[in-house]
């Protein structure tokens, strides 16, 4: 292999382009981090590429699918759409940081419990839409939650069980 | 039926891969990063149909930061999933067919550059005319879209196939009802867009990371148009985001990786966008059918005539396999003695159409239980009582020789029919709601490989080691639908330990034993009986070891719970499994075992003969209640019954999760999905936000139920549970729009548009 060539583990615009980068610091996943990144770059390229976090995925890279869904502030967004400079002080979770470093989040011991993870690829999304709801609504309805994770895609499971396991979850969290 | 005493098997556990999907610690294909590693994008036609004349890719070259491009010159080898009838290259070849399709690749150090790159490719064209109907592809005059194809205008295959006597038997009907149906062009939309990793090393080896079904035909392919041999390729499918048969043969973008790695020198990543996946596509074909049923007085199916025009797109794919499943399709789940079938499928300038989740299945049996629907009614009878009247038994034989050696279809429709009160309910719901009821089957794999082989079609070993504990190593593929799982289970039920402490390696060429790949229903069959020939063949060797220790034969020991023990004495007569293990490899080495499966091999004297045949199959019946909005036209499903006959479920809720999943998917083509296409073959919503698959806004209340069934020849008693469910669900919910509001929809998806224009027309023919 050709050794002049320098690594280009993260890519990234060439060289000369550094200069334009923009310094975010924001909260992940319970820390203070930094980045300096070009303006044009998406919350979901700097966490995939920059904090090697690739649990939030691309499923369609414009806002169709959730299958980036993270918290920003608590809120549920598709990372695909958020440019990086809108992040600077601000808090952002992943499903990385969902649950503890011990135990997993009750949404997540749910999901796995009720079988709602078949393929995978649109559970980190779905979970943390899932989150999301039960911030703002403890005791969802099974049409609540419906409609909460309305904007994520999944095509294999139907739904069914994902529902279920965010009801349990729910349940499980309000101590019922 | 067998004694049916399991420990694991029966019981819904966790799978193995759901915490790390769930924590984000899976790794998919787009996840995998390496030094050094290069980004590919792609060239494509902006034209559908047209000779290539030049193509200039040297100022892309001189761009800083792109260390390779290919074009479809670099490798001119055609290669196609069906062996014998190769049509595809890596990148189109002299010639484009489809808008959208890849001309040229690009691989440089960021994904930017690359982009970049391509617009300063040149591509001169020469176009031709552009077909994006069969009609027009089919006309005597129509420009080839494949010269060598040797079937005239545009056909890409035509069959016939006549069992019985047909004419006869509609002359002696009491009944015949024809009627013409349209399917629509769909997309499995599965989340994870395609991605490979491809890299050569020193020794010219390559590696290829790629979220395929078909690790094994991935493999040949590569070999054959990269012109190098199979040992030194190496497959790994890493965790694939859902498949539904559009990973089900070799996506170009795996080639393209390939071919770049190779000529850059660095590894080359290529993972497709949205609109790329849709171009890739290999969704269901559309057809036009029009069948035809006789009956005689009572109901009982005479004659079945099927006349298939199928829209294949652009390339070969699996196209011949599935046209000869439509005709398989037509003989079962009920009795039928006279069938003609007529089907060709037809090239056209758009992406290709291949296999999708129940290939074959689906488009004949929405005719099929659209048209029974309709016969029952117009006699005045149940179409419960007709489905049930024409139902297969427990076995059967088809005119075509197909065999069943086990069904509760009959089960399932009575089951579906209790449930859903669906006899209190048909004819009797206001208007503006209705039900409706469908029956279907499926295959649990096939009977022959695509190349003529008689190797088996599934191995597995099993290692039994006091270190590293049991794996079994079997080269089928989990693609999310828990196939790893099912394995896993049958493993450790068969050696009596718990499921948590099997591993099971998966899906590599290298490490795995053969097997054929993710598709045709055929894992938990074919895999699972190969992995429960493997433990038995190793608990035959720790037993031999077990027996002088406790002093008894070999044949009257068994396991369960981690312990040998005799089946007499059991209390007396017992030892831990690992001890036996333990003592087994100090006196005899290594404890291996492998097993394998070869389907029975059923067949014909006609065309086509070898489809169809399968070691045994699933059944599935549905009843679907909905609610038209007769102001808007909006159709909502409300609720949804299924009864299901997987055999033994290896894991129930998966099975439920498989059968949701299917009715979900089905839902969306009944109802919202359709990629349009343009006159000059431009797709024109290639995404997923005009492209609406359901969400769970959309989602019914679905009620499954698994009927009592167990099939004593298949592993377990287990058949296939992931394709037969979506085979009724068309039908079931048009056949619920019917008896809401008296219009016999024959062509998806049911639009509100549509639904508004046919009360239209209903209205104005009354008055
Ligand atoms: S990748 Fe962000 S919504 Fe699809
Ligand atoms: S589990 Fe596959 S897309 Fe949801």
């Amino acid at each position: 292999m050709p050794s002049s060539v320098p690594s280009s583990r993260r890519p990234g615009p060439p060289a000369e382009s550094v200069a334009e980068r923009l310094a975010i610091r924001f909260v992940l996943n319970g820390k203070p981090v930094e980045a300096r990144v070009e303006p044009r770059r998406t919350l979901l390229w700097v966490l995939r590429e920059e904090f090697d976090l690739v649990g939030a995925k691309e499923g369609c890279g414009v806002g169709e699918c959730g299958a980036c869904t993270v918290l920003l502030d608590g809120e549920a967004v598709n990372a695909c759409l958020v440019l990086a400079g809108k992040v600077d002080g601000r808090t952002v979770t992943t499903v990385e940081g969902l649950g503890g470093p011990e135990a997993l989040h009750p949404l997540q011991q749910w999901f796995i419990r009720k079988h709602a993870v078949q393929c995978g690829y649109c559970t980190p999304g779905m979970l943390l839409s899932a989150a999301a709801l039960l911030r703002r609504n403890p005791d969802p309805t099974r049409e609540e939650i419906r409609e909460a994770l309305a904007g994520n895609l999944c095509r294999c499971t139907g739904y069914v069980q994902i529902v279920e396991a965010v009801r349990a979850a729910a349940r499980e969290m309000a101590g019922r | 039926m067998a004694e049916k005493t399991f420990r694991v098997v029966g019981t819904s556990v966790t799978r193995k891969d759901a915490p790390l999907k769930a924590r984000g610690e899976a790794l998919y294909a787009d996840d995998i990063r390496l030094p050094l590693m290069l980004h590919a994008r792609v060239k494509r036609a902006d034209v559908g149909h047209a000779r290539i004349l030049r193509i200039d890719t040297s100022k892309a070259e001189a761009l800083p930061g792109v260390k390779a491009v290919v074009v479809g010159e670099e490798a001119p080898i055609p290669y196609g999933i069906v062996p014998q009838m190769p049509t595809e290259y890596a990148l189109a070849y002299k010639k484009v067919r489809y808008h959208g399709e890849p001309v040229a690749a690009v691989a440089a150090v960021d994904p930017d550059t690359a982009e970049k790159a391509l617009d300063l490719i040149e591509v001169e064209y020469e176009p031709l005319p552009v077909y994006t109907d069969p009609k027009e592809a089919m006309a005597p005059d129509a420009v080839k879209i494949h010269e060598e194809s040797p079937f005239p205008a545009n056909i890409a295959y035509q069959a016939e196939q006549e069992f019985g006597d047909v004419d006869r038997a509609f002359a002696e009907s009491h009944y015949v009802l024809e009627k013409t149906f349209r399917t629509s062009y769909v997309n499995h939309a599965f989340l994870e867009p395609h991605s490979a990793v491809a890299k050569f090393d020193t020794n010219g080896e390559l590696t290829i990371w790629s979220g395929t079904q078909v690790p094994h035909y991935l493999h040949r392919t590569l070999s054959k148009v990269l012109e190098m041999p199979m040992q030194k390729i190496h497959v790994k499918v890493p965790k694939v985001g859902g498949g539904f048969g559009g990973k089900g043969e070799v996506s170009n973008n795996e080639l393209i990786a390939a071919l770049l790695a190779r000529k850059a020198g660095r590894p080359v990543k290529l993972t497709y966008s949205r609109k790329e996946v849709f171009l890739q596509h290999r969704g269901r074909h559309p057809i036009e059918i029009r069948m035809k049923i006789g009956v005689d007085r009572d109901g009982y199916i005479q004659a079945l005539e099927y006349d298939g025009t199928m829209d294949g797109g652009a390339y070969g794919g699996w196209g011949v396999v599935i046209l000869f499943y439509t005709a398989a399709m037509l003989h079962l789940p009920y009795k039928v003695k006279n069938v003609r079938f007529r089907g060709r499928r037809v090239y056209t300038n758009k992406p290709t159409c291949g296999a999708m989740r129940g290939l074959g299945g689906v488009q004949p049996r929405f005719a099929m239980e659209s048209l029974l629907d309709q016969i029952a009614i117009d006699l005045g009878m149940s179409p419960y009582e007709i489905k049930k009247k024409n139902a297969i038994d427990q076995t059967h034989e088809t005119v075509s020789g197909v065999y069943v050696r086990h069904s509760e279809y009959k089960q399932c429709i009575d089951k579906v029919v209790e449930n859903s009160g669906y006899l209190e309910k048909h004819r009797k719901l206001p208007f503006g709601r209705g039900v409706g009821l469908a029956g279907g089957y499926y295959i649990s794999g096939t009977a022959y490989t695509l190349y003529m082989s008689y190797k088996p079609h599934s191995t597995a070993t099993v290692r039994v080691d006091t270190e590293a504990g049991v794996t079994v190593y079997c080269g089928a593929t989990d693609i999310g639908q828990g196939s790893d799982m099912v394995l896993g289970m049958m493993a450790a039920e068969k050696l009596g330990l718990p499921f948590d402490q099997i591993h099971v390696v998966s899906g590599d060429t290298t490490l795995a034993p053969f097997d054929l790949g993710s598709f045709a229903s055929r894992v938990t069959v074919a895999a699972g009986t190969a992995v429960c020939q493997a433990c038995d063949r190793v608990l035959e060797k720790i037993f031999s070891v077990a027996a002088v220790q406790l002093g008894c034969r070999a044949q009257q020991l068994a396991v369960a719970d981690g312990e040998i023990y005799s089946v007499f004495e059991p209390h007396k007569k017992r030892m831990g499994f690992w001890e036996a293990v333990e003592r087994y490899i100090d006196a005899n080495g290594p404890l291996v075992a492998s097993g394998e499966f070869t389907p029975p091999r059923r067949t014909g004297k006609f065309k086509g003969a070898n489809i169809g045949h399968s070691p045994t199959y699933g059944f599935t019946a549905q009843v679907a209640e909905v609610e038209v909005d007769t102001e808007t036209g909006e159709i909502r499903v409300v609720n949804y019954w299924e009864a299901g006959d997987c055999g033994q479920a290896i894991n129930p809720q998966s099975v439920e999760g498989q059968v949701e999943g299917s009715i979900v998917m089905g839902m969306g083509q009944a109802l919202f999905e359709q990629v349009r296409v343009a006159e000059d073959g431009r797709l024109l919503n290639p995404n997923l936000h005009d492209y609406k698959v359901p969400t769970a806004a959309d989602l019914p209340q679905i009620r499954t139920h698994i009927v009592d069934s167990y099939d004593p020849d298949s592993p377990f008693g287990a058949k296939e549970s992931g394709e037969g469910p979506i085979q009724p669900v068309i039908p079931a919910i048009l056949n619920a729009i019917y008896d809401a509001i008296g219009v016999r929809f024959t062509e998806m998806p049911v639009t509100p548009e549509k639904v508004l224009e046919a009360l239209e027309r209903r209205k104005s023919e009354r008055s």
